[in-house]
C-alpha cells in the first residue's frame, strides 16, 4: 500500500513538474547553439542590452514552436531520443532513419538526395541546394510522406498499450463480475461512459453498437492528453491533422447510421411551411459539416492553447532573471498544470459526448404526427 | 478606413466570454436552487459551454 503511493506521487511530481524541465533543458541546448553562433560570427561586441533580449524571446519562441510541431526523430532532450524511420514514395519505397538528417546533412538513397528544411522533406542534389522563391519557400520536389513521425510513434505504442491494457481487464471478467488489477481503476469510468454519455444520448434501444467507439474515442484521447503533460514532450492532441482524423470518424459512423428519420430532418423538415423546407436543408447540409469541424478545432485548440500557455509562463522566467520571478511562475505552472489535467480529462469527456450526441440524432426515430 | 481582422477575433472572443460567463452563472444559480439535479445541470452546462468555446476558438485561428 504505502509503495504503492510513492509510486504514486512520484508519478503526479513528474507529471507537474515535466513541462519545467522540457523547457530549461532546450533553453539551455538552444542558448548553448546560440552562443556557439556568436562566437563563429564574431559578432559579439555588437550585441547591446535589447537585442540580448530579443535573442532570449526568440529563443523561447523557437523552444515553444519546435515543442509544438511534430518531427522525424523522437527528442527528449539533450542526448536523450532516438531516430524514427523515414519513408518516403518517390518512384518506389524509400526508407532510412532521421539520424541521417543530423546536423542539416543530406540523406542518400539509391542516387536520390533528401534534405530537411523546417521540418519537411525536399528532394535535392548532392549538395543539398535549394532554391527559394520570393515568399522564402522551397521550390524543391517535395516527395510524398508516410513517414513514423514522432507523433505516428507515440500514436502506435498508446494503442498496443491501450491493447494489453483493455485485453487483460477484459480476460479478468472471465472469472467473475468483481474487478481485478487495473479494472478497478477503470471500470467505474467505463460504466460512467456507458450510463451516463452513452445510453442518455443514444438510447437504450441503440446504445450498444456505439460503445466500442465512444469509450476508444475516450480513453485514446484521455491518455494521450496526459502523455503530452509528461517531459516526453509529445503534443499528439494539439495537432490538427490527428483531431481532423478523430472528427472524420465521427462524421463518417454519424452519416453511416443515419436513419429515414434523420435524413428527413435535413432536407425536408417536417412540420414546417413547404416553402422554408430548402432554405432548411441548405442550413442543415452546413450543420453537418461543421459539427465535426468542431469538434476538431475544440480539441486541438484546447490542448495546443495548454501547452502555449503553460511554456510561455516557463518562458517568463528567462526574460525576468529574478530570483523573486523563478519560483512564482514555477508556482503558477503547477497549478495550471493541474488545471491542464482537468482539461485533459474533460476535453476527452466532451468529445466522446458530444460524438454521442450526434450519434444519438441519426438513429432517434420520432413519434410521428 | 479598414479594420484590422484582429478586431474582429477579439470581438468574437469577448462575446463567446459572455456566453460562457452567462452559462456559468446560471448554471450555479440552478445548482442553488435544485441541488439534487447538480449532475444533470453540470452536463448540460458543459456541452453548452464546449460549443461556445469551440466558436471562440475558430474566431482565435480563422484571425
Amino acid at each position: 500500500m504505502r509503495a504503492n503511493f510513492t509510486v504514486f506521487f512520484a508519478f503526479a511530481g513528474l507529471l507537474f513538474f515535466s513541462p519545467v524541465a522540457h523547457a530549461q533543458a532546450e533553453n539551455v541546448e538552444k542558448s548553448q547553439h546560440e552562443q556557439a553562433h556568436h562566437e563563429d560570427g564574431h559578432n559579439t561586441d555588437t550585441h547591446d542590452e535589447a537585442s540580448g533580449e530579443k535573442d532570449i524571446k526568440g529563443i523561447i519562441k523557437e523552444t515553444i514552436q519546435h515543442h509544438l510541431a511534430d518531427s522525424y526523430e523522437f527528442h527528449v532532450t539533450d542526448g536523450i531520443g532516438f531516430p524514427l524511420p523515414v519513408i518516403l514514395v518517390d518512384g518506389g519505397l524509400k526508407v532510412f532513419m532521421s539520424s541521417e538528417f543530423h546536423h542539416g546533412s543530406i540523406a542518400e538513397v539509391d542516387g536520390n538526395y533528401y534534405k530537411e528544411y523546417h521540418g519537411k522533406i525536399y528532394k535535392t542534389d548532392a549538395l543539398g541546394s535549394l532554391s527559394y522563391d520570393h515568399n522564402h519557400h522551397p521550390t524543391n520536389h517535395k516527395p510524398l510522406d508516410f513517414s513514423i513521425t514522432k507523433n505516428v510513434f507515440v500514436i502506435l505504442v498508446m494503442a498496443i498499450f491501450m491493447f494489453f491494457l483493455f485485453r487483460g481487464v477484459a480476460k479478468t471478467y472471465q472469472t467473475g463480475l468483481a474487478p481485478k488489477k487495473a479494472g478497478r481503476f477503470l471500470e467505474p469510468i467505463i460504466i460512467y461512459v456507458r450510463d451516463e454519455i452513452a445510453i442518455p444520448n443514444i438510447g437504450e434501444k441503440h446504445y450498444k453498437k456505439y460503445m466500442s467507439y465512444l469509450l476508444t474515442v475516450f480513453f485514446f484521447i484521455w491518455f494521450l492528453n496526459l502523455v503530452g503533460m509528461t517531459p516526453l514532450g509529445v503534443n499528439v492532441t494539439g495537432n490538427i491533422a490527428i483531431t481532423f482524423s478523430l472528427a472524420l470518424m465521427t462524421f463518417i459512423i454519424t452519416q453511416v447510421s443515419g436513419k429515414k428519420d434523420y435524413w428527413m430532418h435535413i432536407f425536408w423538415m417536417p412540420g414546417v411551411p413547404v416553402l422554408i423546407r430548402p432554405a432548411l436543408a441548405i442550413i442543415e447540409l452546413i450543420g453537418l459539416v461543421v459539427k465535426p469541424f468542431s469538434l476538431m478545432i475544440r480539441l486541438y485548440a484546447n490542448m495546443l492553447a495548454g501547452h502555449v500557455v503553460l511554456m510561455s509562463i516557463i518562458g517568463l522566467i528567462f526574460i525576468f532573471e529574478s530570483w523573486i520571478a523563478a519560483p512564482a511562475f514555477l508556482g503558477l505552472t503547477v497549478v495550471l498544470s493541474l488545471l491542464e489535467l482537468l482539461v485533459a480529462a474533460l476535453q476527452a469527456y466532451i468529445f466522446t459526448m458530444l460524438t454521442a450526441l450526434y450519434f444519438g440524432s441519426a438513429v432517434e426515430e420520432h413519434a410521428h404526427h | 478606413m479598414e479594420i484590422p481582422e484582429i478586431v474582429g477575433a477579439g470581438l468574437i472572443v469577448i462575446g463567446a466570454g459572455i456566453g460562457i460567463g452567462r452559462i456559468g452563472g446560471s448554471a450555479m444559480e440552478a445548482i442553488a436552487r435544485q441541488p439534487e439535479a447538480t449532475a444533470k445541470i453540470q452536463t448540460a452546462m458543459l456541452i453548452a459551454a464546449a460549443l461556445i468555446e469551440g466558436i471562440g476558438f475558430a474566431a482565435l485561428f480563422a484571425k
